[in-house]
């Protein structure tokens, strides 16, 4: 009895969330600097996703040209078995207490097989369902470690149910000069913006790409 | 007398392969006749621990698997070592240091070749495989690398505001 119950109430809101996903990311994402933004006068709560050693530091570098009190307060994402973001976060901050550190379990590691990445990505996504809906942030701001493809994914669902409006930026690693990570191919559809750091990841290949 | 450091960085990962062929007394020897006196190598979660004892003209060598900061290490440092990571990478230059990249063949896909490279191309540090590491430090000329003008973190914070709508 109860279990058709939920079936007529979720399908139709889960269809409904695919279809403007979908629409979302055909229609919306990717449309760059073009596009007149509203001036925005209350601070944004910012989410950043950490990952293992590069990841962080290069998130860390542009956030210290952001200015503190229009991304406030910010959340920082880790994957549980990472040992040293922790240490960076607390030193980037400093004394503000207009922060908070979560740890969500790893999506995939380095080297790790496409075919098992799925069913770790799954779990992952579980733990970003409740974080993504309680934190409810106005930016998701992440530049590509396995973490943040489910953070990404669950801020989509959420901005294709009209629950929330928050912007995915996503900034792809210095590191990528001529092609897009595992997690960059994702996250150029899945994300409201990408921002590249070289000139082969934008152009007429990538159209959507935010070249700086 | 001067006492010139080398410090080696592996970063988050391990790179056994890299922290061997350095500590090769061929290696040691080369850096040895260029003025360098100390190592100092940050050499990650590995179960390899390399031999620490002074030897080919080096009086100090250490070994340790992290710290949360590299960067007072960074700054003593006359020439950095570092496996392809962006962070290390970009700290080094940062800093102004003469940087050698070295790249790991085993990772995944091979993209940390890309950044190494196209930095060697543009002249602001030399990059190597291993096996032709102790090639590039005997025909090297530090002095000829170019300076880093910085990244692009404000370039990107800018755009991060004009999509968020901060002026």
């Amino acid at each position: 009895m109860v279990f058709p119950l939920i079936c007529v109430l979720v399908y139709p809101i889960v269809v409904f969330a695919l279809i403007r996903a979908a629409y979302l990311v055909v229609f919306e994402h990717g449309k760059g600097l073009g596009r007149r933004v509203a001036p925005r006068h209350a601070p944004a709560k910012t989410l950043i996703v950490l990952g293992s050693g590069g990841h962080t530091s290069e998130i860390l570098r542009v956030l210290r040209h952001l200015d503190r009190a229009n991304y406030a307060p910010r959340v920082y994402v880790q994957a549980q078995t990472d040992r040293v973001s922790r240490q960076k976060v607390e030193e980037f901050e400093g004394d503000s207490e207009d922060y908070r550190l979560h740890a969500i379990p790893r999506s995939r590691r380095v080297g790790q097989s496409y075919l098992t990445s799925i069913f770790t990505t799954a779990r992952a996504t579980l733990h970003a369902f409740p974080l993504i809906f309680r934190e409810k942030p106005d930016l998701l701001l992440c530049n590509g470690p396995g973490t943040c493809v489910p953070l990404c994914l669950v801020a989509l669902f959420f901005n294709a149910l009209l629950f929330r409006e928050t912007k995915i930026v996503f900034v792809e690693s210095f590191c990528r000069v001529e092609r897009f990570s595992l997690s960059g191919r994702i996250l150029y559809y899945l994300a409201n913006h990408t921002i590249v750091q070289w000139p082969k990841l934008n152009g007429s290949r990538y159209p959507r790409s935010i070249f700086v | 007398m001067e006492n010139k450091i080398v410090f080696v960085t592996v970063g988050t990962t391990t790179f056994d392969d890299l922290i061997i062929t350095v500590t090769s007394d061929e290696i040691l020897h080369q850096l040895n006749a260029r003025g360098y006196k100390s190592l100092i190598m940050q050499i990650g979660e590995s179960q390899f621990v390399p031999n620490c004892s002074p030897r080919c003209g080096f009086s100090y060598i250490e070994a340790f698997s992290l710290k949360p900061s590299l960067c007072e290490t960074m700054k003593s440092a006359d020439l950095i070592i570092s496996h392809a990571g962006a962070g290390s990478c970009l700290e080094a230059l940062d800093l102004k240091k003469p940087l050698i990249v070295v790249t790991n063949n085993f990772l995944m896909n091979d993209h940390q070749v890309e950044l190494a490279k196209q930095l060697c191309n543009d002249g602001y540090l030399y990059y190597s495989t291993c096996k032709n590491l102790l090639e590039l430090i005997i025909k090297m000329k530090l002095s000829e690398l170019k300076t880093f003008p910085g990244d692009k973190s404000h370039a990107i914070a800018n755009v991060v505001n004009k999509l968020m709508g901060f002026p």
